[in-house]
């Protein structure tokens, strides 16, 4: 099992992850478990009534308005995971950013798949507040990649200044 | 010109410490090359046939003396003592250590340059007009925006991961020296009928395998929401470009597949969403406007006696100035093209000592103000008429006083496969040949306006397509053969050219080019320029010629 890594407050931290992954073709353990948004919408209402927290993980090529309806409650039973086929494919990036600036978004947004820490402060930028690094990253090395620039040029999800608002003092 | 300040330093710094700690680590073994390729390739460093290439960012092809001393430095200290100048406008190192690159990226930034963004799929170096700022023809200072996009582009964290590489061009002149419509987007900056500025948007153009010439989808965007909609069209390709295929990848590809009309329609619905968040406040444009205020002008008399007298005097002189010096806004002042492309030179090289004399007469006599153009020239935008004459003599004596901007050896061609691991053929051998062919100065000028672009192989570095003569390198089972096309513009009367016939063999080349300028200067009327002569009459004639002399 991959390691969770956490982003609250501005601090990193590694976490034993309460939710299990589970494919379409895969039967479903006990307690909190991430499905593909296909069983999400066959299954989800079923598994949200049985109490447990349900995550719903988006491919590269499904977009978050599919979700438009569920995020206000998978903000509060569940999180939604954005995958990455590779770390070359961006579409990610604007499903995160919408996410949480378009659909305001409060819950968990999880990188899974090829998450490598060289990519950590972009996904950071664009509002990924927990990742399951494929590179073996620690805690401590995502923290270090996440702090590496001290500006930033963009308005983006994580409402830091941008370089144009800092000037202004 | 633009400073950096604290905060654009600072940007540079944290970059360059970033990379000295990869660099560490795949020098350690604790990164294999292929996990280093992506983060090798995010600093500009490509691994070529050879050695480590470093491609260094000119953004928006300005640059000040300092930072051009610096480039010659580096050739000297880490390459073979000089550097090649691209059509992106950046500057290529060919042989560089992969131990040296961090200390590069270092000695870069203490003179506020990097290699960001020169590689991968993200936004690439902004080019513009190289005249910006001096040129009477601009509706406005093209810089402005382009700065404005150098910032919001740099690390964006949306669209670092795009389907393919992404390249913007802005001019502000009708006179298009940007090649903007064969670019992702083009920006054309236009002057509404109540003065109000606004940007005609062209989204789609390319060239690679398949070139178009881009359509515009928005006939006039207010500058001040440049920002919110670079990033509605970024999204729509973000979300929608082709990721199956590198070579269906680009923009241009999906405008094609859903219709400008339909892209265009996306384009504005995201638009709509977005709102005007992501644009600049108006202090933080004017901030960058006032920092391209050209202030240190002189008022001078329309006419220089020395100038006129200098030309009257010497007539290679006077040919230099014919060719190579162009109309400024200021009265009494001229810009000055320095040409990369002496006979028999590699197009676009610059040894270290030639890019510190052009450091100096800049510091001398151009107000510190050099530009890059696509075309692999350098500019001096910034000259008095009075000063022309010791310009000039200071270029020939570093030997790029060649008066030959846009002539039939002003040519454009790639690294090729001198250098590249992706070329089919050589381009720098046969842009020599061509030169070559015509180093009768008489002669070129007769010939007058003829752009000739070569690339070693389909992904057109070379822009081939859009050369008034193209040529493009293939292999034929092991030997390098070349296909001409005809009438191709990157200019505004853009247009992808047509081929001309079969591919001809290495030592043809140049003939057939002979040939193809001699068919011109028999069929051509007052006024044309080879690309008026070849649209008004067809392929016919060329292709005649060429083949009657290949058999």
């Amino acid at each position: 099992m991959p390691t969770l890594i956490e982003l609250k407050d501005g601090v990193c931290r590694a976490l034993d992850d309460p939710f299990t992954h589970v494919a379409d073709d895969e039967a479903l353990p006990p307690g909190d478990v991430i499905i593909s948004l296909n069983r999400f919408q066959a299954e989800g209402d079923a598994l949200l009534s049985e109490g447990r927290r349900v995550g719903v993980k988006l491919e590269a090529d499904e977009e978050v308005e599919a979700l438009a309806y569920d995020l206000p409650r998978l903000a509060v039973v569940g999180l939604v995971a954005l995958n990455f086929p590779k770390y070359r494919d961006g579409r990610a990036y604007t499903n995160a950013r919408l996410l949480r600036e378009r659909f305001k978004f409060g819950g968990q947004v999880r990188a899974v798949g090829d998450v490598l820490r060289e990519q950590a402060h972009l996904m950071v930028r664009v509002g990924f507040d927990a990742f399951e690094p494929a590179d073996d990253a620690s805690a401590n090395e995502w923290q270090a990649a996440v702090r590496r620039y001290r500006h930033v040029y963009q308005r983006s999800a994580d409402g830091r200044e941008p370089a144009f608002v800092e000037r202004e003092g | 010109m633009y400073q950096y300040d604290t905060i654009d330093k600072a940007m540079l710094a944290d970059r360059s410490a970033e990379f000295r700690g990869q660099v560490a680590r795949r020098l350690a073994g604790e990164l294999t090359e292929d996990q280093f390729k992506p983060l090798r390739l995010m600093n500009g460093l490509y691994l070529q046939l050879h050695a480590y290439m470093l491609r260094v960012a000119i953004p928006y092809g300005s640059l000040n003396p300092a930072q051009l001393r610096k480039l010659a430095w580096i050739g000297r200290t880490y390459d073979k003592g000089y550097g090649h100048f691209t059509t992106r406008t950046n500057l290529q190192f060919h042989w560089i250590k992969l131990a040296d690159a961090p200390d590069i990226l270092d000695h870069l930034a203490s003179v506020d340059m990097h290699a960001i963004q020169t590689s991968g799929n993200c936004i690439r170096n902004t080019t513009t007009d190289p005249y910006a700022g001096a040129t009477a023809e601009e509706v406005d200072d093209p810089r402005v925006w382009a700065e404005a996009i150098r910032q919001w582009s740099t690390f964006h964290p949306e669209f670092s991961f795009l389907p393919r590489k992404f390249k913007i061009a802005i001019t502000a002149a009708p006179k298009d020296r940007t090649a903007a419509r064969v670019h992702d987007i083009g920006l054309v900056l236009k002057r509404a009928r109540d003065g109000a500025l606004g940007f005609e948007v062209i989204v789609g153009g390319g060239m690679g395998r398949t070139p178009y010439v881009g359509p515009t989808i928005k006939e006039f965007l207010p500058v001040n929401r440049l920002l919110s909609y670079l990033e509605a069209i970024l999204r729509v390709y973000n979300r929608h470009g082709r990721r199956d295929n590198i070579y269906k990848a680009r923009i241009k590809i999906l405008v094609a597949a859903l219709g400008k009309d339909e892209f265009a329609r996306q384009v504005e619905a995201e638009w709509t969403k977005i709102g005007d968040a992501p644009d600049l406040p108006d202090t933080e444009l004017a901030r960058i406007r006032g920092a391209f205020a050209q202030t240190a002008f002189a008022t001078l008399p329309a006419q220089s006696e020395a100038f006129e007298a200098a030309k009257a005097a010497n007539p290679a002189f006077a040919r230099f100035v014919r060719n190579n010096v162009k109309p400024h806004k200021k009265a009494g002042y001229g810009i000055v093209e320095i040409s990369l492309k002496g006979i028999g030179d590699t197009p676009g090289d610059a040894t270290s000592e030639q890019m510190e004399a052009v450091a100096d007469l800049a510091e001398q006599y151009g107000l510190s103000d050099i530009r890059v153009t696509h075309e692999q020239n350098l500019v001096l935008p910034h000259v008095k008429l009075d000063d022309v004459p010791a310009v000039w003599a200071g270029l020939k004596a570093a030997g790029i006083a060649t008066p030959n901007i846009n002539l039939v050896s002003d040519i454009i061609a790639c690294p090729g496969l001198d250098y590249c691991a992706l070329a089919n053929a050589r381009a720098i051998p046969i842009a020599q040949q061509i030169a070559g062919k015509f180093s009768d100065e008489d002669r070129a000028e007769a010939v007058g306006e003829l752009k000739i672009k070569i690339s070693g192989c389909i992904n057109a570095c070379g822009h081939h397509h859009v050369g008034h003569i193209g040529i493009l390198g293939v292999d034929k089972k092991g030997e390098e053969f070349y296909q001409l096309t005809l009438g191709g513009s990157g200019a505004e009367d853009a247009a992808v050219g047509s081929m001309l016939g079969p591919a001809l063999p290495y030592d043809k080349v140049a003939d057939a080019v002979d040939t193809l300028v001699d068919v011109y200067l028999r069929e051509r009327q007052a006024g044309e320029r080879f690309l008026d002569t070849f649209r008004r009459t067809g392929v016919t004639p060329f292709k005649e010629a060429v083949y009657a002399d290949a058999h």
